[in-house]
């Protein structure tokens, strides 16, 4: 199969190995021209791997991937001229101003030098750092590093951008000012994959969503289809001794089904809702009739743990333990190379 | 922070916005010297921002200046020039050999932070990074230099040379600079941190730059070490200019510092630009 136009992303069988670990085993995605894929998955599942071999940092062991209708390993340089990357850590040199971090990326993308410095003052002021502009960037906070970062790799707007955990490490108000400006360039209409750790994350930004564990695309759809196959909200319970979870799962069942997760060490119980809100109610009585405290009692939307642990059978924090190391960030590299 | 981290509102513009488009009509050559010129100039914008790198490059040669004019000097014999004259271009050599480890750092610190990342997913010149790093450096390093002159005067360094020969030793030593900055580059991109880009530049740098003439005339060692001393790279660079700046014979040694300048850039780019293509894997 070969790109067509109407697909901006595809990936065959893509397989990567560092050392003896496994980042990729098979990877397949098709991000279709002008929409936007969410990948989603824990530290150590192969999405920053992925990124990088579509990016041309890395090239595949088997298998082969398209961006804009280039081969990522023959086209690799014509690729990089329709592609803008913006990756888990702000990428700008802290010694240079917002202005100058921008102009020297158009510059290297082959800009003239008064392109380069329209489309910096353009963007400075379309990512709200005007003001901040003419300061160096170690002045700049978590978020407008971010930012800066996003805007740098705007310059030449590529039709195709890949966000790498975009707001990892960002306070809730700084993630909230990332999500308006990346769904403002999704307005724009260019084609985008975005890796995350949140399911809210790819669940506001996202068409369409690949849950990747262990290397490989374990699910895919939209996020309300995959809320279905987690079964919706959740209902968490509290008990007030260790002793009385087994009484509880027993009253909770005709709420919860059998399908519940109980962990003995927070005397936690959690389960599918099907009743919504109504339904905290009858679980309060029911658990108050067989004499049992509550703690706590909360009704949540599903997490990435939830859809892992539907998918998997094990938490998304369980599987960040073995194969962390199978990523290569940029703060730990090339044991490979 | 600041009152600059709201976030950005919604302005649906998209139309209004322009694209421009890459500069055509040149070949790979003209944008490997323009992709180079704009990292340079990247450095060379930070330079007097972060004025302690320029400030600690200066310091360490000035210590040495006054440590061995004043303290060792006087315990050193030199036959036929003041301990003075005989030093400085010893220092001088010094100075550009530890200043090296500059460019192992520098690039260390953009790998560590991404940098290179960014940079190698632009459509930019594979090379750029790494001789637009050497530019600058080359600049940092001629700064540094005629500080440490000036310091050199101030203690009583009287060169003797003609313009000619000071620009001819300007040119060597630069070219040793230049040449040692692409050993320094190949192991800032083959460490994990900023920390071993340092202590790696270093650790090798120092038995060589002391086993040397840069402060001891080579009659003054064990003939065991006379035999190594004689030849390498530092001693022939400190005699090339010992001969140029106090008006002796050079000899052959200007030809042995650009040999090994040559041999050393022949050797080291193009292992920095191995490491730097597969900085990933």
């Amino acid at each position: 199969m070969t790109i067509s136009g109407d697909t901006a992303i595809l990936a065959e069988g893509l397989v990567k190995h560092f050392g003896a670990t496994r980042a990729l085993a098979g990877l397949d995605l098709r991000v279709p021209t002008g929409t936007v894929l969410g990948v989603l998955g824990p530290n150590g599942a192969g999405k920053t791997t992925a990124v990088r071999i579509f990016t041309t940092l890395l090239r595949p062991d088997a298998g082969r991937a398209e961006v804009a209708g280039y081969d990522v390993v023959r086209d690799a340089a014509k690729l990089r001229a329709n592609i803008g990357l913006t990756g888990q850590y702000a990428a700008v040199d802290e010694y240079l101003t917002g202005r100058e971090n921008i102009e020297m990326v158009g510059r290297l993308y082959h800009l003239s030098r008064r392109d380069a410095q329209r489309k910096a003052e353009e963007l400075l002021d379309r990512f709200d750092l005007t003001a901040a502009g003419s300061r160096t960037v170690k002045t700049y906070s978590g978020g407008m590093r971010r930012r800066l970062d996003l805007a740098a790799s705007l310059v030449i707007t590529p039709p195709v951008i890949f966000l790498d955990e975009p707001t990892t490490g960002l306070d809730p108000r700084s993630r909230l000012g990332m999500w308006d400006v990346i769904e403002e360039l999704v307005a724009d209409g260019v084609t985008l994959l975005l890796t995350t750790q949140y399911l809210e994350e790819a669940d506001r930004l996202a068409d369409s969503i690949a849950v990747v564990d262990g290397g490989r695309v374990i699910a895919r759809g939209t996020a309300d289809e995959l809320k279905t196959q987690v079964g919706g909200d959740r209902i968490e319970v509290v008990v007030g001794a260790a002793a009385e979870l087994t009484q509880a799962v027993r009253a909770l069942e005709p709420h919860l089904g059998s399908a519940v997760t109980v962990d003995a060490d927070t005397r936690r119980i959690t389960g599918p809702a099907h009743g919504g809100a109504g339904q905290l109610a009858a679980v309060v009585r029911d658990l108050d009739a067989v004499g049992v405290r509550i703690d706590d009692l909360a009704l949540r939307r599903p997490t990435l743990d939830d859809v892992f642990l539907a998918l998997t059978g094990h938490a998304a924090a369980e599987a960040t333990a073995p194969d962390i190391e199978a990523e290569p960030t940029r703060r730990r590299r090339r044991r490979s190379a | 922070m600041s009152t600059t981290t709201t976030p950005a509102t919604n302005r649906p513009v998209a139309t209004q916005r322009s694209a421009p488009r890459p500069v055509a009509g040149h070949g790979p050559l003209y944008w490997a010297v323009a992709d180079a010129l704009v990292l340079a100039k990247r450095s060379l914008i930070a330079m007097p921002r972060v004025p302690e790198l320029i400030a600690f490059a200066v310091i360490q040669p000035v210590m040495f200046v006054v440590l061995f004019r004043y303290v060792f000097g006087g315990a050193i014999q030199t036959p036929g020039a003041h301990y003075v004259d005989f030093l400085m271009p010893g220092i001088f050599v010094q100075t550009v050999a530890f200043g090296s480890i500059a460019t192992g750092i520098g690039l260390a610190e953009d790998l560590h932070k991404g940098i290179i990342d960014r940079f190698r997913s632009l459509p930019m010149a594979r090379s750029a990074v790494l001789v637009g790093r050497s530019l600058s450096d080359l600049v940092r390093n001629t700064i540094t230099l005629l500080i440490i002159l000036v310091v050199g005067v101030a203690v009583g360094f009287r060169p003797q040379g003609s313009l000619a020969a000071m620009v001819a030793a300007f040119a060597v030593l630069l070219l040793f600079a230049f040449a040692f900055s692409w050993i320094a580059a190949t192991v800032g991109l083959s460490v994990r941190s900023v920390e071993a880009a340092q202590s790696g530049g270093f650790i090798w740098l120092f038995p060589l730059v002391f086993a040397s003439t840069a402060f001891v005339p080579l009659q003054s060692m064990p003939g065991w070490l006379q035999a190594f001393a004689a030849h390498q790279p530092i001693s022939v660079t400190v005699d090339a200019l010992r001969g140029f700046l106090l008006n002796r014979p050079v000899g052959t040694s200007a030809w042995q510092s650009v040999a090994w300048s040559l041999g050393i850039l022949a050797v080291f780019a193009p292992l920095a630009v191995a490491r730097y293509r597969k900085t990933s894997g």
